[in-house]
């Protein structure tokens, strides 16, 4: 049924007893084209473009719960294309402009909205390093302007001007970038997917690869059986590690736990996407009205889907000294993601070496805004054996020939990215 | 977390540096003769600085006690419940051993 | 004119009768005592409509008496100091109280945005996924803004928060949370056994539900009771009771969050006091006495004001002595909501009838019917009749098939109790499911913690005080505590019997989540929609997002779905508990770390006299350096700027290194362990001498740079730059302790022990004689070039002298301890004024190194080489170092990487930005054409124009090209040519003279 406000109403008459399911609850066959192990944003947005854009319908997305329950359904759900680097600039935007026409493509409200996102700086050097980043996104067609303070004031005069550590001194604003309904995304590409013919298997695990006497992988063991395959995908984000070691594959990433934050609902308060220059705190306002926000990871190895106290506080403090009008909103909940962390800061997509298995990985805190492009370019790696041309530079074995793409420059120190 | 320093006592997380896996080992220094290094020391770098286990689960880790006594500490650490197992200081931490080879 | 307490019982409740207060609501002047709080206050005034719900904006009333209340929240104080979404059941009421309900425009009684329930049909879960698609632009600009004009709850003040938050630290053998029956018979087992016990209540009042309950203890009426044991508690020097207090969370390692709200039940806080404190307790042992939350029954009209949890209503009628209504009707599942009657009844209210779901009667509540004179209905209630500002009866499924009608004001119900399992479930324990008891109990809880009482399922006050007796003293004993706890207080044993009943239905909305208006209906589409998983229907229909977190909703929605597909309730699960278990103010969580106390401030050593002299400084990390002295006459940085360098440049100034890090390298390997480190040689470096050195991280790019100098034969001191002081001793350390423990070195950083002055200029000599000693030989010979050796000063002091230079001119660094650098500037300066001596800023620093070349942050960038920094031939090839087997990889040596070159607008008027991209001449602007940027930039008065330094393609090569710098967000696009980094005294003379 196509979703709009006349399929709404229509629905409202029969007292919405209609609606068929969102996607099927689909049952494993024996043998797809492709598996895509992850029923993440990630995932199901690789099996709706091998669908959609190259007419491989036969795919599996194989969930090891329910789908979204990865880092798709704990993010902040900022969506920017703010990046400086080869490599990153062009695909961001990539992936920007496929957010900007998600709804129409999926038939579905994933409420992406672009109010913006401003990313505060406090001293020269950092007003230089954004000077670098803003022209670099200019130069390559994307939207960018370096605010003084006063503009900066003008947008958002509840931050703190008057007796901060570290005085505002601008901004640099990207006004196409925003937030968007997490888990929405999940489901919308599910539902798009779903129609195309791509079957959502939930709560199957993947428990190992099945190889051919090449090595070839030809399919998966699962909790629900064994599935062949003529390739497998990984979009694991959170068990990239774990799911290459069945595999019999060490990658260059760490996995760290990220915590995040959400208070109560409160009246509309902040226009758009705010990052702190001088501690670790940025923040956005759902439209359901809570402040999300968080900071820094943690810092140490975690599988464990919580943090500790001294982030929380950290955060806290980033954002009392940024807007002390916020020392009375009360946080609601805390959670921890796990962030696979590559050793440069930057995501994997690649063919690995094992023939027939794809690696999708590393997004360390940024996967949510790459979704449709990650989607994008992993179908065309699947589909055509050669990497879309937006994804070319993140290469497994660019460590080895160190052509890392660090933005933040800390190098293999996964923690510091 | 809190972490049981053995020079300055149980302290809360915040005060330590974490560095990562203590399993792998620095391919050891070599005798430089005109710049050629050691057979295979590409290899043995690309894995000791980027390869990692990454196990859910026990782990041997190095922190470093920044805001305290500046020791290295290898902790015997779980990343799936955060329990700290054992907390030993590295070779070279504490007091100076003169002469020590 | 304050209205007369309408509703307040002539006797009993735990209020001060003597001590009336006056507070606001909605601008209406009302009074209540101290002791209540503001739901009871407004009980006690006969007030029912209270707030608005967040998506229908219907109208609620109060339904619960405690800290889970989704419905009765209220902006609380005013101006800066407003707060949004308090719970009107947990604020203390204070003398001037005044509190506005939200969600609601233009008044609370006549809320506009009600439509939205006339909308319900068409506003049902997840509508929003489904439309508002068309036309794309409208999201923004239409449907989003008046969504997120209709969401939200309460209004905050928009100002900074005026009020203090304080962080402490506690440590215990044993944490108890909560002091109900259970906590307080475990605080006493495990404070008589000698173990140090902290007892954390979130009430005003220790005693949990016996201020509500009543009973008997130990043959006393609970209320004696409960003041002996606090008396008891009070007197055991090992025990500590904190009131007030929230434990929100549970960390790893035995750290448990807490809030106490020191002085919310004051209008202001008292002067240097804050108006709260953020525990970090560390404990052994934790008790969870907790107890349980109250859960709501679905069925058509739920909602209504009027419609109040059983438990609530005995809280209001008991402890606060208001009445709820006049006649009361409760619809129960089990024995508990019968508590209620029998409260309602003492009280002297009107009982109108009982109906309860279940079939048998106990003798107890036949004989309780017929004194009390009410019908008890076996049935369950299908509709509330009534208006928005309460209820006026209620109408009944008989379960023989028959129905009836009552009157009734107040409608009480009891669908059974929830365990408090959040603290329990805060490390991914999933609880566990008692069918005896219709509710889910701990499970996998953090190591060291226990539940008991109501928290653990064991309901009756007898079980409260017996298991928490039995976990205080399992927790002290297992810690090694051998005292005698004494006997478990004893009570009654009393039924608890349930029978679950979740949902009835009816015609109208039933709701499960009163503040997001989830209905069983919503949990039946999302069902129909695929979203069975618990996960999912929480996010699809936002079950359990409210301020209560599901406190509430949970269990009641994930029954319900577990009807619908048909699974047990085990099977169909729970959402994940996360803390904070209570909401906590983010000014808590930051304390006093805001404003200008946001971080430390690092002064350097000359700062005060820096400041006397009119400085303006600038933050670089903690440091506050001195970024320029203006003199008389100057208005704008760059005049003055231009006079410091160029008084270097000609005569002398000096210039606070203090802040570039400083660490002492001692031992008999400090010269093989330095070698390791520094990509160039320091074994081989005289005593006596300096040299600049480079360090690679371990995968082959630059981490620092900085002069190391070797002071004798086992001791190098080196230095870092002014950001990499922390990072770089942490690293070297790392090599010292774990990669290299062989190595006899030791390393102690004394960045802070040491200032340091730059002197440069011609005439650094002159100024250095009156000074130093004069048997000190200044001289090139006697001190040459990257020469370093202490000194005698004029009147005996020593300090270090290192012939080194950042600005290119002959210059010395002097260095003393600290605690002399006051001096040391003053000296400078009254010695230099002969020859007319200036102290220098960061910004001049800046231009003197840009114009000769040297690199600097904006450089080190951690993605350059030592080749892209020109600084490729230090890299020795007759030893091994860090770094230098990666820094050989391809795309690491490949010769088209991007390398420091010096830049300068072909038009010298122009301006040159850090942050414009070089872009070749006569090409099109584009991401294949981008072939580099500007690093450094600085208006050089030698050479009077502005200058720069850049990252360039090929940049070497290059030398001369004129090529294009595009800064297209400045607006900007302009030539400049390709020149040597090094622009003034290219030869090095002047440093060397």
């Amino acid at each position: 049924m196509k979703y709009s406000i006349f399929s709404l109403a229509r629905a409202a008459l029969s007292g919405h007893k209609n609606w068929p399911r969102t996607w099927r609850d689909a049952q494993p066959k024996s043998h797809y084209d492709v598996v895509i192990i992850g029923g993440g944003g990630h995932g199901l947005a690789t099996a709706y473009f091998l669908a959609h854009k190259y007419g491989i319908r036969n795919v599996a997305v194989l969930e090891k719960g329910w789908i979204g329950s990865g880092n798709a359904g704990r993010n902040t759900t900022i969506v920017r294309s703010n990046y400086m680097l080869p490599g990153n600039t062009g695909f961001y935007e990539l992936s920007m402009k496929l957010w900007e026409r998600m709804e129409q493509d999926l038939n579905y409200n994933t409420m992406m909205s672009q109010r913006g996102i401003v990313n505060l700086y406090h001293s020269d050097a950092q007003r230089d390093a954004y000077a670098r980043r803003g022209n670099v996104m200019r130069i390559n067609g994307i939207d960018a302007e370096l605010l003084d303070q006063a503009q900066v004031r003008k947008m958002m005069p509840f931050l703190n001007f008057d007796n901060a550590r570290f005085p505002i001194q601008g901004g640099l604003l990207q006004r196409r970038a925003g937030t968007a309904r997490h888990d929405a995304v999940v489901w919308g590409y599910a539902h798009a997917g779903d129609r195309l013919g791509v079957d959502i298997i939930q709560n199957c695990e993947v428990t190992g690869f099945t190889r051919d006497q090449n090595g070839k992988v030809t399919g998966v063991e699962t909790s629900r059986g064994a599935i062949g395959a003529g390739k497998v995908g990984m979009a694991v984000a959170g068990n990239s590690s774990r799911v290459a070691a069945m595999a019999g594959m060490r990658l260059p990433i760490e996995s760290h736990v990220l915590q995040a934050f959400v208070s109560e609902a409160i009246k509309p308060l902040i226009p758009g996407v705010l990052t702190f220059g001088a501690g670790h705190f940025y923040v956005s306002q759902s439209d359901k009205g809570g402040l999300v926000f968080g900071g820094d990871i943690d810092g140490y190895n975690s599988y464990a889907q919580r943090g500790n106290m001294p982030v929380m506080e950290d955060v806290c403090e980033g954002g009392m000294a940024l807007m002390p009008m916020i020392g009375r909103v009360r946080l609601l909940r805390q959670w921890g993601g796990i962030m696979d962390m590559s050793m440069d800061g930057t995501p994997i997509i690649d063919r690995t070496p094992i023939d027939g298995l794809y690696l999708n990985a590393g997004w360390c805190y940024g996967g949510f805004k790459a979704t449709p492009g990650s989607g994008l370019v992993f179908a065309h790696l699947i589909a055509t054996d050669t990497p879309h041309e937006e994804a070319k530079r993140f290469r497994l074995d660019r460590f080895q020939r160190g052509a890392m793409i660090d933005e933040k420059g800390v190098g293999a120190q996964p923690n510091l990215h | 977390m809190r972490i049981a320093c053995p020079f300055c006592g149980e302290r809360e997380n915040g005060e330590f540096t974490y560095l990562g896996d203590a399993k792998p080992k620095r391919p050891a220094m070599v005798a430089i003769d005109g710049g050629a290094g050691a057979p295979g020391e590409a290899e043995a770098f690309y894995d000791y600085v980027y390869l990692r286990d990454n196990f859910a689960g026990e782990m041997s880790e190095y922190w470093y006690h920044g805001g305290g006594c500046r020791s290295w500490l290898v902790i015997e650490r779980n990343t799936l419940t955060h329990d700290i197992k054992s907390v030993r200081a590295a070779p070279g931490a504490g007091a100076a051993k003169a002469g020590a080879k | 004119m304050a209205s007369a307490q309408s509703n307040r019982l002539a006797k009993g409740g735990l209020i001060d009768r003597n001590a009336p207060l006056s507070f606001t609501f909605d601008g209406k002047a009302m009074i209540g005592y101290a002791g209540d709080t503001l739901a009871s206050a407004l009980v006690a005034n006969g007030v029912t409509l209270v707030g608005r719900s967040f998506k229908y904006h219907r109208p609620r009333g109060i339904l619960t008496a405690g800290p889970e209340e989704p419905n009765a929240l209220v902006e609380l104080r005013s101006g800066a100091r407003r707060e949004a979404n308090t719970k009107a059941t947990t604020a203390e009421l204070y003398d001037g109280l005044d509190a506005l309900s939200q969600n609601r425009w233009p008044s609370l009684g006549f809320d506009v945005m009600s439509v939205n329930s006339l909308l319900s049909p068409i506003f049902v879960a997840g509508f929003y996924y489904k439309t508002f698609m068309w036309p794309a632009k409208f999201w923004e600009k239409l449907y989003e803004p008046a969504i997120r004009r209709a969401a939200g709850l309460g209004r905050t003040s928009g100002i900074a928060d005026p009020d203090h938050y304080e962080k402490a630290w506690a440590h215990c053998d044993v944490l108890v949370v909560g002091s109900g029956p259970a906590g307080l018979a475990a605080a006493l087992a495990a404070g008589r056994t000698g173990a140090r016990v902290i007892l954390a209540e979130e009430d005003r009042l220790a005693g949990g539900r016996l201020n509500s309950d009543g009973g008997e203890i130990d043959g006393m009426p609970a209320g004696e009771w409960l003041a002996g044991a606090l008396a008891e508690l009070e007197a055991l020097p090992n025990v500590r009771i904190m009131t007030r207090t929230a434990v929100f969370g549970v960390y790893d390692g035995g750290t448990y969050g807490a809030l106490e709200r020191v002085n919310d039940h004051l209008p202001v806080p008292p002067v240097h006091q804050p108006r709260q404190r953020l525990w970090r307790i560390v404990a052994k042992r934790c008790v969870v006495a907790a107890g349980a939350i109250e859960r709501p029954i679905v069925f058509s009209g739920n909602d209504r004001p009027g419609v109040m949890m059983a438990s609530a209503v005995r809280t209001y009628v008991e402890r606060f002595a208001a009445a709820p209504g006049k006649r009361l009707a409760l619809f129960t599942n089990n024995d508990d909501g019968w508590k209620t009657v029998e409260a309602a009844h003492r009280a002297g209210i009107e009982i109108a009838a009982v109906i309860d779901s279940r079939k048998d009667l106990s003798q107890h509540h036949r004989a309780l019917a017929q004194s009390g004179g009410f019908a008890v209905h076996n049935g369950v209630v299908v509709d509330v009749k009534g208006g928005k500002t309460g209820v006026s009866g209620v109408e009944i499924a008989l379960a023989n098939g028959g129905s009836a009608q009552i009157a009734a004001d107040v409608l009480a119900m009891s669908g059974g109790w929830n365990p408090s399992v959040g603290l329990s479930s805060h490390h991914r324990g999933r609880p566990k499911w008692r069918e005896d008891i219709a509710a889910f109990v701990p499970e996998g809880a953090p190591a060291g913690m226990l539940s008991a009482g109501a928290a653990n399922g064991d309901f009756s006050l007898s079980a409260c005080l017996r298991t928490g007796h039995e976990a205080g003293l399992a927790a002290a004993s297992d810690l090694g505590f051998k005292g005698r706890a004494g006997k478990a207080p004893a009570a009654s044993d009393e039924a608890i019997s349930i029978s679950p009943l979740w949902h009835v239905e009816g015609r109208k909305k039933g709701f499960v989540d009163f503040q997001h208006d989830v209905t069983a209906s919503d949990i039946a589409l999302a069902q129909r929609e695929g979203f069975e998983s618990v996960e999912h229907l929480k996010r699809y229909t936002t079950l359990g997002m409210a301020t209560d977190q599901g406190k509430n909703s949970n269990v009641t929605g994930l029954a319900i779905m577990s009807e619908l597909t048909r699974r047990s309730i085990p099977q169909t699960g729970t959402t994940i508990y996360r803390p904070p278990h209570v909401p906590v103010a983010i000014g808590a969580f930051a304390g006093h770390h805001r404003d200008e106390n946001f971080h430390s401030v690092r002064l350097t050593p000359s700062h005060h006299w820096a400041a006397e002299r009119g400085a303006v400084f600038v933050d670089t990390g903690l440091w506050k350096r001195a970024q320029w002295y203006p003199i008389a006459g100057e208005n704008d940085w760059l005049t003055s700027v231009n006079r410091e360098v160029l008084t270097v440049r000609n005569g002398v100034g000096f210039c606070d290194v203090s802040t570039l890090g400083k660490i002492d390298v001692m031992g008999k390997d400090a010269g093989a362990f330095l070698d390791r480190v520094y990509i160039n040689a320091f074994a081989s470096l005289a005593v006596g001498k300096a040299r600049y050195g480079l360090m690679l991280r371990e995968d082959g790019i630059v981490m620092d740079d900085g002069t190391t100098s070797r002071l004798a034969e086992d001791h190098y001191f080196l230095t870092t730059t002014t950001a990499k002081a922390g990072p770089v001793m942490q690293y070297l350390e790392f090599c010292r302790q774990v990669l290299w423990p062989e190595l006899d070195v030791q390393l102690t950083s004394c960045t802070d022990q040491w200032a340091q002055f730059s002197i440069a200029g011609p005439k650094t000599r002159d100024l250095l004689r009156e000074i130093v000693d004069p048997a000190e030989d200044l001289s090139n010979e006697g001190f040459p070039f990257m020469g370093v050796r202490e000194v005698r000063l004029r009147g005996g002091m020593f300090a270090r002298l290192f012939r080194i230079s950042f600005s290119g001119e002959m210059a010395f660094e002097i260095s003393v301890p600290a605690r002399y650098g006051d001096a040391m500037a003053r000296n400078l300066m009254k010695a230099g004024e002969p020859f007319g001596v200036v102290p220098y800023g960061t910004e001049a620093l800046g231009v003197m190194r840009i114009e000769k070349g040297h690199i600097a942050g904006a450089e080190l960038n951690g993605t350059t080489t030592a080749d892209d920094l020109g600084l490729g031939k230090m890299m020795s090839k007759k030893k091994d170092f860090v770094g230098r087997v990666m820094a050989g990889r391809e795309a690491l040596t490949a010769p088209d990487r991007q390398v420091v070159v010096g830049l300068k607008p072909v038009d010298k008027a122009r301006r040159l930005r850090s942050g414009a991209h070089i872009i070749p001449k006569g090409a099109a602007v584009g991401p294949d054409t981008d072939q580099g940027y500007v690093t450094s930039v600085c208006h050089s008065p030698m050479l009077g124009q502005w200058i720069g330094l850049g990252l360039v393609e090929r940049g070497r090569e290059r030398i001369g090209e004129i090529v294009r710098a595009h800064d297209p967000l400045r607006g900007e696009d302009y030539y400049v040519e390709i020149c040597n980094p090094v622009f003034y005294d290219p030869e090095g003379g002047r440093q060397r003279g």
